[in-house]
């Protein structure tokens, strides 16, 4: 059966060229990066030349990127690390939401725009706030947040911002500078590189709790011997999208308004989630009215369509996606959206024949009703 | 996806994991589907010391499953009915029980979940059939143009007793690949198609109940739903209305129990009824559990078009039941029996299942009053 991955925002593919890069970090350049000799100096030099990659992507100095096993951990580096009552909105990835459970924290509403209101986590301010933590690009609406103003807001009232871009990354350009950002967590396995890889963004100066206990690795931050192929992969990753992005961005836009447009156009009752916002280019969130969007998404499985209900961290849960109820739909409506999240594999074609196997299969499902309403 | 693709319901079991593989086998399109029903973590006092073991519905049966269908190499997915089975299982099954009946939750739920919800996913999703380990026999009769059941060829394992629900329209898109087999050869089968829970021990019980203490279970669910089970505590008494006692709760008493009266007397005595209404516990000897006729509501006819005029049947009114010969009279009210026994039954408990055979063959079958 022929293929094809509509998913990227829970994953990506390693890429050619950083599978190439990686593998001799694997094998020739296997040192480890703290050990005094040819092999660990080896080691340190491909770790440093990843992390020039990484912070020329965000606009930061080297000194200032961490390595991390994955963007989970990042976040809560980033939360746990600044501790202290933390302001955040109701749309977060758990990652960030279940560590900041952990504090006093205040979660800001977010209405169906998908997009946080600034004046309301300003409102939210208290004495003892030491952080604000709020997404660039929300990961199931693909809505871009106005990290900018937040970040001006967060600088005048001296508290630490922390962005979680990891749906940022590859998708729209990225300065830590300009959005004042203290704190900024990317990972590598939604940009192309493997899982298990990622790096936060601390402000020099900024200091953070480590949350891992052992050697004095990563400057004293993240104890643990460095993934070193990881970091590799996650450079790589990291260039090809900075070399991208000044040759233009690849035109994901296009084809996301074809899919949109064409599933509009041959399905009654559909609504694009959060339209009318700034997205991502590569993301929209359809919500397929009366229909169980399980059933969608295993119909669409076996016609060789990889889309997604939700994020994939929620998946096997009975509980409809806490994003789309933050934003104010109805469970049934939630439990009716799917997420389809466009990559570099995806062309014009695929995106046709995705929209004919979603009409045949919501017309199949509501053929069915009543009992999908 | 063509439509003669069939949808296994596979609960991480030897039986239904064998079906998975035998279909596969005979080069079928197949496709896992492992239906998650009830979480066991939602109960916690419940868990035994040590953990529940085998139980349905654990992670450990969500992984077997997965297990099989990857070395079988279909697609598997794990459907998440647990709103369903709360509603139309787990929550009658305690009110039965508050309300003096003894409720059979594995009809109900393949009433309304199994052949009901996931049958109409598999549809929904492209698959024009389903397939379960169940014991039984599913055939079409030309003659009288219905799907009938029959009696699984492994008598010992026979669960048409928990079918009697079946519609036509669910018979005809149910496979039932065990019903010829001896338990035996499917656990041989097991081994051959390289399934590693050949060995697993087969499910007991209801599943829902970690420790099969099902009134622990109801005082543990209305604890949970913030609701005190009604007050159930009442008197024991004796069949010619003496009170001998007190007792904790009707839901602690099916007929023809014996053990937990805290009554003694000469001989042994038994539960003969419970009467929610009163609070009160009937308890009486052996000779008063006898019933000759009994009536069963929700009737569903499967193998015969709704008679007209009565009909000779073995009647089994419990799973372990030995089916009795009985005449069924039809009633005014065409969802409604009266069965009349040829020899007076022991323990006729309302909330299970009667259910009619003729030999091999499932009539039909109803709930009793």
């Amino acid at each position: 059966m022929q293929r094809y991955y509509f998913d990227h925002n829970a994953t990506t593919p390693v890429s050619p060229e950083v599978l190439q890069a990686m593998l001799p970090a694997l094998t020739d350049a296997f040192g480890n990066p703290s050990s005094i000799h040819h092999y660990g100096q080896t080691a340190r030099a491909k770790l440093d030349h990843a992390r020039r990659q990484i912070a020329a992507l965000l606009n930061c100095s080297d000194n200032e990127i961490v390595f991390t096993s994955g963007g989970t951990e990042s976040d809560n580096l980033a939360i746990l690390g600044t501790g202290g009552h933390v302001i955040t909105t109701s749309i977060e990835h758990p990652a960030v939401l279940a560590a900041a459970d952990l504090l006093p924290v205040t979660k800001v509403a977010v209405d169906a725009s998908g997009v946080a209101d600034p004046g309301a986590i300003r409102r939210a301010i208290r004495p003892d706030t030491r952080l604000i933590s709020v997404m660039h690009v929300n990961n199931e609406l693909g809505t871009i947040q106005p990290v900018e103003e937040i970040g001006r807001i967060a600088r005048e009232a001296g508290v630490v911002f922390h962005s979680d871009g990891i749906q940022a990354a590859g998708k729209l350009p990225i300065d830590v500078r300009a959005m004042n950002a203290d704190l900024y967590s990317i990972s590598g396995h939604k940009i192309y590189a493997p899982k298990g890889t990622a790096a936060l963004f601390i402000r020099k100066g900024l200091e953070l709790h480590p949350q891992m206990h052992g050697g004095s690795h990563e400057s004293r931050l993240r104890a643990g011997t460095q993934n070193v192929a990881g970091a590799v992969a996650l450079g790589a990753a990291a260039q090809w999208i900075t070399e991208h992005a000044a040759a233009g961005w690849p035109d994901l836009a296009a084809l996301r308004d074809r899919l949109e447009q064409g599933i509009l156009a041959r399905v009654g009752d559909a609504h694009v989630n959060a339209l009318g916002s700034p997205r991502t280019p590569n993301v929209t969130n359809i919500r397929f009215d009366g229909l169980d969007s399980e059933a969608l998404l295993i119909a669409l499985d076996l016609r060789g369509f990889a889309v997604s209900s939700g994020s994939a961290c929620s998946s096997g849960k009975q509980d409809p996606s806490p994003v789309l109820l933050a934003i104010g739909l109805t469970r049934a409506q939630a439990k009716s959206s799917i997420r389809f999240s466009l990559g570099r594999s995806n062309d014009a074609a695929q995106v046709d024949a995705l929209i004919e196997a979603v009409a045949e299969s919501v017309a199949h499902l509501r053929k069915l009703a009543p009992a999908y309403a | 996806m063509p439509e003669n693709t069939i949808a296994v319901a596979m609960s991480g079991g030897v039986d239904s994991s064998v079906v998975a593989g035998m279909l596969r086998e005979r080069g079928e399109q197949v496709v896992g589907m492992t239906m998650q029903l009830w979480n066991q973590r939602r109960l916690p006092e419940l868990i035994p010391e040590g953990g529940s073991t085998g139980r349905c519905c654990s992670l450990d049966d969500v992984y077997d499953a997965r297990h099989v269908a990857q070395i079988l190499g279909i697609p598997y997915y794990v459907l998440n009915f647990e709103d369903q089975f709360e509603e139309q299982v787990v929550r009658p099954f305690a009110a039965e029980y508050l309300a003096g009946r003894t409720p059979i939750p594995c009809t109900l739920c393949n009433n309304f979940i199994k052949f009901d919800r996931f049958l109409e996913m598999a549809e929904g999703v492209g698959a024009g059939r389903m397939a379960t380990g169940h014991y039984a026999i599913v055939n079409w009769n030309d003659s009288t143009g219905r799907w009938e059941l029959r009696r699984s060829a492994d008598r010992a394992k026979d669960q048409t007793y928990f079918l009697f629900g079946l519609t036509q329209d669910q018979l005809a898109r149910t496979l039932f690949p065990l019903g010829a087999m001896e338990k035996s050869a499917v656990r041989e089968l097991a081994r051959r198609l390289g399934i590693p829970t050949a060995a697993k021990p087969d499910s007991q019980e209801i599943c829902f109940v970690p420790n099969g203490d099902y009134a622990a279970f109801i005082e543990a669910y209305f604890r949970e739903q913030g609701v005190a089970p009604s007050e159930t505590q009442g008197e024991l008494v004796t069949t010619d209305g003496r009170v001998v006692g007190e007792h904790s709760g009707v839901h602690h008493f099916t007929v023809g129990q014996r053990r937990g009266l805290g009554v003694a007397a000469g001989e042994p005595l038994y539960v003969i009824s419970t009467e929610p209404a009163s609070k009160r516990v009937v308890i009486g000897r052996s000779g008063d559990l006898q019933r000759a006729t009994m009536h069963a509501g929700g009737v569903n006819w499967i193998s015969i078009a709704a008679p007209k005029e009565p009909v000779r049947a073995e009647v089994k009114i419990r799973n372990k039941h030995q089916a009795a010969a009985a005449t069924i009279f039809p009633t005014a009210d065409a969802s409604r029996v009266e069965v009349r026994f040829d020899d007076p039954q022991r323990a006729v408990t309302p909330g299970q299942g009667a259910v009619f055979y003729s030999g091999e063959l499932v009539l039909g079958g109803g709930w009793i009053d």
